[in-house]
């Protein structure tokens, strides 16, 4: 992380700083779309308790709130990325009470009481999650904007293919293996647009076979 | 997305009376397909009843004649992987399987599937006319871009498509949609009659009445069969049918369900007497009015009815 710090603030300080700027840009417009329609009513603030990366955190949120935006805009976790904010590319993929999902389509306060992982919480410089030692010794990305989505996913992943759950190409529903190809469909939510799925195959494919990268 | 309240409802019969409470009023489950809607202005509720607490819920129970009765927040992901499922009602796993990712599966809900909307793409357009989104506006997919959209059951109003898989499993296994009345009122709906044709009202989709709740997806007891649901998509995995076909076959008997071509799951019984794809492709797509840009579909339906047919269902 030293490396990445510059003139004393780090990456991760400059984008939720950046965030914090978009979203008091953003007020003016939404105010106005607001006391433009007949339905017009003040955002409604609700408690949200939940357990982020096994730390309890309590927030007071705007009901609409996307769980994405919970992490990115109040808690300054960045890691998660928005992509597409419509669950089509993956880039915010989540893990709550061990499932992955895409957490720009889900609302934070119906999370009240759920326990969260974010990529923040998979592991951490220094003490890297074997998924992100494998993604850096096979170079599982260009630019790295997909990378904590993939590799949050892949984790979640194989633990579905260690429980058994059948995928849309497992030739024997009943009888569950691991393969590249199984591997491929079950990463079809995480969307690369460098292409660095071949890397990503592999990366994976290692940490289900316990070689440490 | 606009300005939201939110409650979180503790029973079915409460999460349908606090809808007839609230105008404009939307259950939410899995939010995968309402969230989407509402960022981008085309749904608008006012009001959110959330129903992922409302106990027994999320169960899915044997019922006394021997089928299953699938709670309506049953995950698609852990339907799909049901032991019960995979053994007795395989095409509906595979059809599961068969639709969105594996993040959106461990979100969507068996109700919510039911009741996603199409994805023509003038639907999720908010410049151009639609007479699903705005009554009476037009609609822009005739001539206009329509591939993926519907070849049977359209009207001059619409022409959009159900984009569900698990939906087409449904109607080819006789499922029944359970429900509740605000008044504790329940009924069950057989799936040929939950989806409805455009018409002129292409807005109204289903024939649940206003505040009407969805408890439960009932499937009868297994028939068994060689169970398939052949999908044909512009890519691999992670993309919306262009043709699908759920099937169950034996000997002396055989059941197609149809998913990419109409309004609703299509199925034609009059058709699974005939022997042969070609015969049952042809009663099937009777009535046909494709666009120049879908016609290939009524090409398609014959092609994967035909590789359903010998075996090759991957």
């Amino acid at each position: 992380m030293d490396q990445e710090r510059q003139g004393g603030m780090s990456r991760r300080d400059v984008i939720g700083t950046g965030a914090v700027t978009a979203s008091i840009l953003a007020i003016p417009n939404m105010a106005h779309a607001i006391t433009d329609e007949a339905q017009a009513q003040s955002p409604q603030t609700v408690p949200v308790s939940l357990t982020v990366n096994g730390e309890p955190k309590q927030l007071m949120l705007d009901a609409r709130t996307t769980l994405l935006d919970m992490m990115r805009e109040h808690l300054k976790l960045t890691g998660s990325k928005k992509g597409c904010d419509h669950g089509q590319c993956g880039a915010c993929t989540m893990i709550v009470n061990g499932r992955r999902i895409n957490s720009c389509l889900s609302l934070a306060v119906m999370h009240d009481g759920d326990e969260v992982t974010t990529i923040e919480g998979v592991g951490a410089p220094g003490k890297l999650h074997p998924m992100q030692a494998a993604f850096l010794h096979h170079d599982g990305y260009q630019c790295g904007y997909c990378t904590p989505g993939q590799i949050v996913s892949a984790v979640a992943m194989l633990e579905e293919v260690k429980a058994g759950a059948p995928s849309f190409v497992s030739p024997d529903l009943e009888h569950v293996a691991y393969s590249d190809h199984e591997v491929r469909e079950r990463m079809s939510g995480n969307i690369c647009r460098c292409a660095a799925y071949p890397n990503i195959v592999a990366a994976i494919r290692d940490v289900h076979e316990g070689k440490t990268a | 997305m606009r300005a939201i309240t939110y409650e979180r409802a503790t029973t079915a019969r409460g999460a349908a009376q606090a809808a007839s409470a609230h105008k404009g009023a939307k259950f939410i489950a899995g939010g995968t397909n309402l969230l989407d809607l509402a960022k981008l202005d085309i749904e608008t509720p006012a009001h959110l009843i959330d129903v992922n607490r409302v106990p027994g819920l999320d169960r899915i129970e044997p019922t006394a004649d021997g089928g299953l009765r699938i709670g309506a927040t049953v995950r698609n992901a852990d339907l799909a992987a049901d032991r019960r499922v995979r053994r007795d009602y395989p095409v509906l796993s595979r059809a599961l399987l068969a639709g969105a990712s594996a993040q959106l599966r461990n979100k969507a809900t068996t109700a919510g599937n039911l009741l996603q909307r199409t994805r023509c793409v003038y639907f999720y357009d908010t410049s151009k006319p639609c007479n699903k989104r705005v009554p009476g506006s037009g609609c822009s997919a005739i001539g206009g871009f329509s591939r993926t959209l519907a070849v049977v059951g359209v009207s001059d109003a619409c022409i959009a498509h159900h984009p569900s898989d698990m939906a087409v499993a449904m109607r080819v296994l006789d499922a029944g949609v359970e429900t509740v009345m605000p008044d504790g009122a329940t009924r069950t709906i057989p799936i040929a009659d939950f989806h409805t044709l455009p018409g002129k009202t292409p807005w109204i989709e289903t024939t649940l009445r206003p505040n009407e709740f969805i408890t439960a997806v009932v499937l009868p007891k297994p028939i068994g069969g060689h169970q398939a649901y052949t999908k044909v998509r512009d890519r691999a995995s992670y993309a919306f049918a262009l043709v699908s076909v759920a099937s169950i076959t034996g000997p002396g008997r055989q059941r197609f369900a149809f998913g990419g071509l109409a309004h609703k799951p299509w199925r034609v019984e009059a058709a699974e007497g005939l022997k042969g794809a070609d015969a049952i492709a042809d009663r099937v797509l009777a009535g046909a009015r494709p666009t120049e840009q879908n016609r290939f579909k009524l090409a398609l339906v014959h092609r994967t009815l035909d590789a359903t047919l010998r075996g090759e269902t991957a």
